[in-house]
């Protein structure tokens, strides 16, 4: 029998291999969502107890397990942007690169900071994975389970969030 | 949309997104630094334990059921409690 057939059938040896085999592509697509190691490396915990719980619904034949476990890691993850928007700041495991900036330069990177943090979680995902990421659409489409043309909408959105927010505070002009 | 306001917009996306890169670096080459199959050996292990009720649970219980033998006219009351 196939490991995709024995994990579907609930053999926990199929399962290890599988887990061992993906982890490290999960944890990388988690923590470039969430930006937090401690956090991705919970959310790939819980990518593959979710995914061994749904196993009977994944269909070992025509399923393609790599995509199948993206999506779950993507929408894991953005339960954990959901619940963490506006509690937490981004952790300090990934700083930004220290600058010697003018004042002005300094303040608009913090309030840069804060409005991307206050995204709301759709945004923050095709945000992060879209321009810092550089993921193609189609790619996020796929993991987040919509269409490449709703990622578009919603990039366009967050762009357009997040300019008037700087320009608010009267940094466009900073920004441009 | 016209293109001109088209080139402005991927314009505008394309400053916003340099500026978001140099605020967060991206994460392409992250690493997994440890194996996580402990953990997810010990979450596995969690659903196969017997659901456990203390003691006092069942004490309170037993309780409550002496009570309610011994009294029913206090079964009424403690329905409209509920």
């Amino acid at each position: 029998m196939e490991l995709l057939e024995r994990f579907a059938a609930g053999d926990l040896e199929a399962f290890e291999a599988l887990f061992r085999q993906h982890q490290n592509e999960v944890y990388r697509w988690t923590v470039r969502i969430v930006r937090d190691t401690g956090a991705a490396e919970d959310l790939t915990v819980e990518t593959f107890w979710r995914i061994y719980r749904a196993r009977q619904r994944f269909d070992p034949v025509a399923g393609n397990f790599r995509a199948w476990a993206r999506r779950i890691a993507t929408n894991a993850a953005l339960d954990h942007l959901r619940h963490t928007r506006k509690e937490t700041e981004l952790s300090e495991d990934y700083p930004a690169a220290p600058k010697c900036d003018s004042a002005v330069r300094r303040e608009l990177r913090e309030h840069l900071r804060r409005a991307f943090l206050e995204l709301p979680a759709k945004y923050r995902l095709v945000t992060t994975l879209a321009l810092i990421e550089e993921e193609p659409y189609g790619e996020i489409a796929q993991a987040a389970g919509i269409s490449a043309a709703l990622v578009k909408v919603r990039v366009f959105r967050a762009v357009r969030m997040l300019r008037k927010k700087l320009s608010s505070l009267g940094l466009e002009a900073a920004a441009k | 949309m016209s293109n001109e306001e088209k080139n402005l917009q991927r314009e505008e996306e394309r400053k916003l997104q340099a500026l978001l890169k140099r605020e967060f670096p991206p994460l392409q080459n992250a690493k997994l630094p440890r194996d996580l199959w402990p953990q997810m050996l010990r979450r596995l292990d969690a659903l196969s334990e017997p659901l456990r009720i203390p003691w006092f649970d069942w004490a309170l219980a037993a309780a409550v059921a002496a009570a309610l033998l011994l009294f029913p006219n206090a079964i009424p009351a403690l329905l409209y409690q509920l």
